[in-house]
């Protein structure tokens, strides 16, 4: 291997190899210019031209900030217009891409039409509120808060589904951890016992999972759903007979400080999200861009996507595919358990019957919106997050639109982001397919 | 230095249940050979490279390392020991770039477990500077020719320091060009010291290279030949008695064109044309072979002629009839007799009985059918005519027709479509993965359909098998016709157009490059082995015509 390194052999002209094949033209479809026109349009009419006429004022600052921002002010009709016809620009410029070069549009401009979308909406919505008004500072930080267990719960299903196992268990792994933070918190008097047992708890719900849809072979979505009936039944089983018989015994688990960093936390918008957080929040961004960097970085992540993709190539290289998958969707149970602590240790501090209240399955759909990437799966999460948020906060100001409507926001949201902006993602090859050796 | 490497299998058996695999097999892989590994489809071949690989514990017998016995306990032993493999579907991750290929499994990783790929990028490319493969470190290997996915694959095992390749079925995905840069790429490494076992059903290639021949034939070793020995001698040691390569077909009587498609072009779902303006027609008593490499539109003309395709435009006429917007039971009903490519996929239903499976295109039709009952006697006795007729080798019609083997399970699909009278007959890879023995008798029933008198479409990617069988052939590349010549197109100007060459081009280039009027596929020079006056020691006692409908098979 050494010695012939640098002679050359009997060099031969080589014809170039690297050749491509026929330009692989990846569809262009007319979907996404015709869901952002159809978007823009309704942004028009309703943003624009029925647009309230007041002003909505936007407050920057909250009251523990080391300096203060003024907050904003914007004519609500005005801005309605101008953005609505932003919105219907960008559409344009779509379609007029589709028509005449048959072109996909760049990358940044779903993301800037969502965006405007976004704030336009926003303008729209408390321009016409009885007190126009609201805090951008305690919405943003609100989102964040709403979106941790959404954020683990994602995470959960990246490490999963990128070693090849669908995970539709989250929900449960989520409710699994919330039980088990708030029991052995309440029995110990320490919540970070309860965090421990909550990465603990989602870990055994996830090798459950592994061990039939590895060991066994069963259907990966039937066990996940399977499991998500058992987890909920199980915790509602105990809850109702041990919790509720001796709540102060058994489910007072006592909340996760927030920890305050000085002067960070101090900045406007960004301090409260980053640098006032419970132990919770911190470890979802260490867990987001560990994961990452593990992913993508390392020879542990560059094996598990084999894993995921190409399983026989990985065994012929000696890598040990279903022992992979075993750990890592263990891992994701871990990982998932830690978010279900949020619901018990650090949102309130009791347990209920199904207290993640479907958000392992919304997780799921911000895994495949985020491309199974944890980063995307992070803002993906955070999406759904502003949605739950806003939905809250807009029936507390009072809006012409019915809370009801308020309710299904991040649901609509959920369906569009999954189905019509992103395009088509594609998930790891061998995802949900069992690997047996020969 | 190069370390080189003594490789003994000795009584290797393997047993699936109550099926041998490998009966006993004992072979010797000296260092620095070109060891070829000749059998039929299912003879055992593959399952034996798999034990020696680690993929399978062999039931009995024992691999020896320089004369050290070894067990391997998966493929990770047998790379430690020098063993490398490429298989014959790629073990590659597409959306990996070849770097990450290389490194998977052999990470060089800084402290913490990062990856290292600069230090594999570099290994890439001083082994692709030392053979001259041209492979870019960051490539895509989704975005790669197949040849070249290959080369990744050689490299791989080469970073892992094996000093024993073993090929699969190497050739099986290539051009014929493609195929000659691999005999070359084989004989470089040889002159470097690494030992190749050569896995092949293919007499051409395996002359070409081969240093020893061991024969394998039901799992167990027939003997070993000489790369010198005629095509004929080999085939028969590989099949067990003597057989025929040339087909006794007379010249073909074309009469009338009956079918014919104009500017057809099919669709893909990904928006591009997959076929791309096509027109050609095939007149009654007339085979039209269908040459080129896989997945270069042949899949798509003939499910457009089924009626399977949606976005399909252009015109097929048959009797001057369209046929595009038909139903396919229209179309089948019209006379159109098709085998497709992926018999187990698509032509039968394994867990069918074989009588079943005779009938699925007419099972709603008398005598079968009677109003809404089926008369499962008329079935039965549709089997047993149509199973003597063409020799398909099973107890009886009520098997699962998925329990025959490759060659009778294509014989019942054959069968079925040749059983009613057809104006058009399609047969795509007519014989993929049958033994040679069927290959003789599916060949004789297609010609025999085209003597009486129905224009024949053949699809194939074995040029043996266009050449043998074909009265014109049509070259696709890329969804496009690059030519229809007549037989007896030489296989290198065939060769040539594959690769997408123009008729004349590819014409006038091969006779530019055999001038020695040898086939393409014996290289000119390869100056690692022998001077240049020896074109073709491999196989010195071997005078091939230099084109010719019959290629390599001579008597």
């Amino acid at each position: 291997m050494s010695t012939t390194a640098t002679s050359s052999v009997e060099g031969k002209p080589q014809p170039d190899k690297n050749r491509r094949p026929a330009a692989s033209a990846k569809p262009v479809t007319w979907k996404l210019p015709v869901t952002l026109a159809v978007l823009a349009v309704i942004a028009f009419i309703f943003f624009g031209l029925l647009g309230p006429q007041g002003t909505a004022k936007f407050g920057v600052s909250s009251g523990g900030d080391f300096f203060q921002l003024p907050a904003i002010e914007v004519p609500a009709f005005l801005s309605g217009m101008v953005l609505s016809l932003i919105l219907l620009g960008l559409a344009g410029y779509a379609l007029v891409l589709k028509a005449k070069q048959n072109a996909r549009p760049p990358r940044w401009l779903p993301a800037v039409f969502t965006v405007v979308f976004v704030v336009a909406f926003l303008i729209w919505v408390v321009g016409g509120a009885r007190t126009p008004s609201i805090s951008l500072a305690g919405l943003i930080a609100g989102s964040v808060t709403l979106a941790v267990p959404i954020v683990f719960g994602s995470l959960s299903g990246v490490l999963c589904e990128r070693a090849g196992v669908v995970n539709i268990a989250i929900e449960g792994q989520l409710l699994g951890g919330a039980f088990t933070a708030a029991l052995v918190a309440s029995v110990t008097h320490n919540p970070y016992a309860g965090l421990l047992a909550a990465a603990v708890a989602g870990a055994l719900v996830s090798m459950v999972l592994a061990l039939f849809a590895i060991k066994y072979v069963v259907n990966q979505i039937i066990v996940g759903v399977v499991l998500n009936v058992l987890v909920s039944g199980l915790t509602g089983f105990l809850f109702t007979t041990v919790m509720q018989a001796d709540a102060d015994k058994y489910n007072s688990p006592g909340r996760l400080p927030i920890i305050d960093i000085p002067v960070l936390s101090g900045i406007p918008v960004i301090g409260p999200i980053l640098f006032k957080q419970s132990v919770v929040g911190y470890l979802m961004y260490v867990a987001v861009i560990v994961i990452w960097i593990g992913l993508f970085k390392t020879k542990w992540g560059l094996r598990v996507r084999a894993v995921g993709e190409h399983p026989q190539a990985a065994d012929t290289l000696g890598i040990k595919v279903n022992a992979t998958r075993f750990w890592n969707v263990t891992l994701g149970g871990a990982v998932a358990g830690i978010g279900g602590s949020f619901f018990t240790l650090v949102a309130i501090d009791s347990f209920t019957k199904e207290i993640s209240g479907g958000r392992g399955f919304i997780a799921l759909a911000a895994m495949i919106l985020g491309r199974w990437n944890p980063i995307g799966a992070f803002f993906a999460a955070l999406l759904f997050g502003f949605a739950d948020n806003l939905q809250s906060i807009v029936t507390i100001i009072g809006t012409p639109v019915p809370s009801q409507f308020m309710a299904m926001l991040p649901y609509v949201v959920t369906v569009f982001a999954v189905a019509g902006l992103v395009g088509r993602s594609r998930p790891p090859a061998a995802d949900g397919i069992p690997y047996i050796k020969g | 230095m190069v370390r080189v490497l003594k490789l003994e299998l000795k009584g290797i058996t393997k047993r699936f249940g109550s099926l041998v695999a490998n009966d006993h097999i004992d072979v010797v892989v000296e260092p620095g050979q070109i060891h070829c590994l000749l059998g039929e489809n299912g003879a055992g071949k593959s399952t034996l490279m798999n034990v020696l690989y680690g993929l399978y514990e062999p039931t009995e017998g024992e691999i020896l390392v320089d004369d050290k016995p070894v067990t391997f306990r998966g493929p990770g032993d047998a790379m430690a020991a020098g063993i490398g493999m490429v298989h014959q579907h790629f073990m590659l991750v597409p959306v990996f770039t070849v770097a990450e290929n290389v490194a998977l499994g052999a990470e060089t990783t800084k402290t913490g477990g990062f990856l290292d790929l600069d230090d594999t990028r570099r290994k890439i490319r001083e082994i692709s500077d030392r053979y001259g493969f041209d492979v870019d470190p960051d490539a895509l290997i989704e975005d790669l020719p197949v040849g070249v996915q290959q080369r990744v694959e050689i490299i791989k095992a080469l970073v892992r320091d094996a000093k024993v390749l073993i090929l699969d079925e190497p050739t099986a995905v290539l051009t014929p060009q493609d195929t000659d840069e691999l005999l070359d790429i084989m004989r470089q490494l040889k002159s470097h010291g690494t030992s190749i076992v050569f896995i092949s059903h293919k007499l051409r290639e395996v002359k070409a290279v081969s240093d020893t021949i061991t024969v394998i034939r039901r799992g167990k070793v027939v003997g070993s030949a000489d790369p010198g020995a005629s095509t004929t001698e080999l085939a028969s040691m590989m099949v067990g008695r003597a057989v025929s390569l040339t087909l006794d077909k007379a010249p073909a009587v074309p009469q009338e064109t009956t079918f014919e498609v104009k500017d057809l072009t099919v669709i893909a779902p990904t928006g591009q044309h997959v076929v791309d303006g096509l027109s050609f027609g095939i007149a009654r008593g007339e085979i039209l072979a269908i040459a080129g490499v896989q997945g270069n539109g042949q899949t798509e003309l003939t499910e457009a002629i089924l009626g399977l395709h949606e976005r399909a435009h252009g015109s097929i006429l048959l009797d001057g009839e369209e046929l595009l917007g038909r139903s396919v039971k229209d179309i089948l009903n019209a006379g159109v007799g098709f085998v497709p490519e992926d018999r187990s996929l698509d032509g039968l239903i394994g867990t069918f009985s074989i009588a079943e499976n005779l009938i699925l295109d007419r099972y709603d039709q008398a005598p079968f059918a009677k109003g809404i009952s089926m008369s499962p006697a008329k079935v039965l006795e549709n089997a047993k005519t149509r199973i003597e007729e063409f020799d398909v080798r099973t107890p009886s019609g009520s098997l699962a027709a998925g329990t025959l083997s490759g060659g009778n399970q294509q014989k019942v699909v054959m069968a079925r479509e040749l059983s009613r009278p057809l104006r058009l007959f399609i047969a795509s890879q007519p014989t993929r993965g049958v033994d040679v023995g069927s290959i003789e008798f599916l060949h004789k029933r297609i010609v025999a359909e085209r003597d009486h008198g129905t224009p024949v479409m053949i699809v194939s990617t074995e040029l043996d098998e266009v050449i043998e069988l074909a009265d014109r052939i049509a070259v696709l590349y890329k969804g496009r016709l690059v030519g229809i010549v007549p037989a007896g197109t030489g296989r290198d100007v065939l060769g040539l157009m594959m690769a997408g060459v123009s008729p004349d081009d590819a014409q006038a280039d091969a006779a530019g490059k055999s001038p020695a009027g040898l086939p393409a596929g014996l290289p000119v020079e390869h100056p690692a082995d022998t001077p240049a006056t020896n074109p073709a020691p491999a196989a010195p006692s071997v005078q091939e015509p230099s084109s010719g409908a019959v290629g390599d098979h001579h008597e």
